[in-house]
């Protein structure tokens, strides 16, 4: 089902894609990086923001020998540059004349289990996935909605769905990004331009790597790559990806508490 | 890397396409080189690539095809690394024309576990023990390679039938010197004067002028059919006998088979299903590939295809190949001027064994070697016989690194 839609997707995109100008914040995480690529395909234009220059030079390369017709560097704390969002948004869209797409990529797990007696591990896990990219997306959003077209895409979690023990601190912050995102995208709706949360369900990237991964939930940051190329282009504001993310989230979210209090999910 | 030792050797590995146990170290440390997946450059005009050693082959064609580029050679699945390709010094259905992929290959960067970093180039000896070299030498970092213009993405082909091995051979020489891609599948079960039947195929790149929309055609990054779960034994041989039963005659009967084709599936047959391996079920099989040089080939052909179709064990499908001229670079290069037959043997124990060493001998007496990249049970003796200079080899090996493949052969 998923590989038929991807496909689908690459022609389509391809088509309407000569003259995109990217900016993506997060550049290096392996989802970000499958997502260039789509783009770097299409002969995109882009800028990579991340904070380690040596592996942007890397990344720059590695999209610029794929098709992209430009590719810029930034690099930056996104979590302390979020404060400056505004003027680092008009930078970028005169570097390239202009952005067509914003997405926003980067997050944090953290540990939750740390968290008892760590309130700084907390407060970074809530200001790197909510504050700053919440941040980051208005300020694009209300450049888009100066432009009447567009779109700003971050990415979410459907660990943001319900709260459980193992994560709600994540959870949380990636929640309240895709509720940020859902407002978003009705407020710029008369504009033309568009705001998406990406609900990813599990991974196969770093971030994961510690986890054991077995069995169908886990996508490859391919295909999530290409969910998040196809969402800039179209889609509803809160889209999930795989697409049987949406369905399992229903029924975890129903499950009343008395039952799922028994679990250790 | 810094773990690995002459007691504790690794062996780095890329998409595990290799057949046997030249990508395997039992008892060791591997490295995944996968994440190594960057491109690090490409000069659109004059068509050198350089990327890093887990780029997969499917990878590099997505920034050559658009740009009217292609791999100067390449294996039948397109879901290998640049560095397998190297390691293996792979070979496609352009032999004749373009070598093996370590012909093209102009600088590769090599780590030894001693911390040593070399950028070699053709004519280092590390250069010549590293192509085709099975990542003993050390850890391929990455590659450089030429790739060659192509007019479209499309091949002009055409399939003749053949009704028994003098016409295989007739057929090669005839074509040799207009053919750029060329491989025939052979009915592996044909017997008297029936042996070695097949259908040939032949193709070049279509010089048509077709539309940027037809260029960029097919996206097939992901195989689009997937091997549910293992098939049961029973289904190989009567299902797949059928099935080639059905293409011969289907074939003979629309001789004049010249025909417009996208080069995936005629350069990819096996990536259209992934998983395809699982069509032999739990207990697996074993691939069996030789080379004979080309004073021995009909000869020798001949008698491996009898041996094989009398045991009645090979799968429906073997691959003949002829190979042409052009010198390897690697001093453990498989592909030599000559003819190559390729196989599946469904595993069924001890038979399966016995008849690999029984085709051992014919292999070895005409002066053939087989490929690494496909074996799992060569003897020490059959391999050093195959590649008399594997002791000049030897020399070159990173003592930190190793396989399984290594340790049986270099006993």
């Amino acid at each position: 089902m998923t590989q038929v839609r991807a496909s689908q997707a690459g022609t389509t995109t391809a088509a309407d894609a000569p003259s995109n100008r990217v900016v993506i914040l997060g550049a290096l995480s392996a989802i970000a990086m499958a997502t260039a690529r789509i783009y770097a395909a299409e002969g995109a234009a882009l800028i990579l923001v991340a904070r380690h220059s040596d592996r942007l030079a890397a990344a720059a390369a590695d999209l610029r020998a794929r098709g992209a017709a430009r590719v810029e560097t930034v690099t930056l704390d996104l979590e302390s540059g979020a404060a400056e969002s505004a003027s680092h948004v008009s930078d970028w869209a005169s570097m390239l004349g202009g952005v067509d797409h914003f997405h926003v990529v980067y997050g944090y797990l953290g540990d939750q289990n740390a968290l008892p007696g760590n309130p700084a591990e907390l407060a970074r896990i809530l200001s790197v996935n909510f504050t700053s990219a919440a941040l980051w997306c208005s300020a694009a959003g209300e450049y888009l909605r100066e432009r009447k077209r567009g779109s700003v895409v971050a990415v979410s979690s459907v660990a943001g769905d319900r709260g459980r023990q193992s994560n709600y601190a994540y959870g949380a912050a990636k929640g309240g990004l895709a509720l940020f995102m859902q407002g978003l995208a009705h407020s710029l709706a008369p504009s033309g331009a568009r705001a998406v949360a990406m609900k990813l369900g599990f991974v196969d990237t770093p971030m994961t790597a510690d986890i054991e991964k077995k069995g169908a939930l886990w996508a490859s940051p391919d295909q999530v790559g290409m969910a998040i190329r196809r969402a800039a282009s179209r889609g509803g504001p809160i889209q999930y990806a795989p697409g049987m993310w949406r369905l399992i989230m229903l029924v975890i979210r129903s499950v009343p508490s008395a039952v799922f209090h028994r679990t250790r999910l | 890397m810094d773990q690995l030792s002459p007691a504790a050797p690794g062996l780095a590995i890329g998409l595990r396409r290799s057949y046997g146990d030249s990508g395997l170290n039992p008892g060791g440390r591997v490295i995944d080189m996968t994440g190594l997946d960057r491109l690090i450059a490409f000069d659109r005009s004059t068509g050198v690539m350089r990327g890093e050693a887990g780029v997969s082959l499917s990878q590099c064609l997505r920034a050559l095809v658009p740009a009217g580029w292609f791999l100067p050679t390449t294996p039948g699945a397109s879901f290998v690394t640049l560095g397998g390709a190297v390691a293996n010094d792979v070979h496609g259905k352009n032999h004749f024309s373009a070598g093996s992929f370590g012909n093209a290959v102009r600088r590769l960067g090599l780590r030894r576990t001693d911390g040593a970093v070399h950028d070699l180039q053709p004519g280092d000896p590390l250069f010549t023990a590293t192509i085709g070299g099975l990542g003993l030498t050390g850890v391929i970092e990455w590659v450089e390679f030429q790739a060659v213009r192509i007019p479209s993405s499309w091949l002009d082909a055409e399939d003749v039938a053949f009704r028994n091995l003098d016409e295989f051979f007739d057929l090669s020489d005839e074509r040799k010197d207009t053919a750029e891609h060329a491989m025939a599948w052979v009915d592996g079960l044909a017997i008297g004067a029936s042996l070695g039947r097949g259908v040939y195929s032949f193709a070049n790149w279509s010089s048509a002028n077709r539309s940027r929309q037809e260029k960029s055609a097919p996206e097939r990054e992901r195989p689009r059919k997937k091997m549910p779960m293992d098939a049961p034994g029973f289904l190989l041989n009567s299902f797949s006998v059928k099935a080639f039963n059905e293409i011969y005659n289907g074939l003979k009967t629309m001789q004049a088979g010249k025909r417009l084709t996208h080069h995936e599936p005629f350069l990819y047959p096996l990536d259209a299903i992934s998983d395809w391996n699982r069509l032999y079920g739990a207990r697996g099989f074993y691939q069996y590939q030789s080379v004979v040089p080309t004073v021995t080939a009909r000869e020798a052909v001949r008698d491996q295809l009898k041996l094989i179709a009398r045991s009645r064990q090979g799968s429906f499908l073997a691959v003949l190949k002829n190979m042409g001229p052009i010198l390897s670079v690697g001093t453990l290069s498989f592909p030599m001027s000559g003819t190559t037959l390729a196989m599946d043997f469904p595993n069924r124990g001890k038979r399966t064994l016995q008849l690999m060493s029984d085709l051992d001998r014919i292999v070895m007496e005409a002066g053939g070697r087989l490929y690494p990249a496909k074996d799992g049970r060569m003897s020490a003796s059959m391999f050093q016989a195959g590649f008399p200079q594997w002791k000049d080899f030897r020399a070159q090996v990173d003592p930190g690194l190793s396989s399984g493949f290594w340790r049986r052969v270099s006993a």
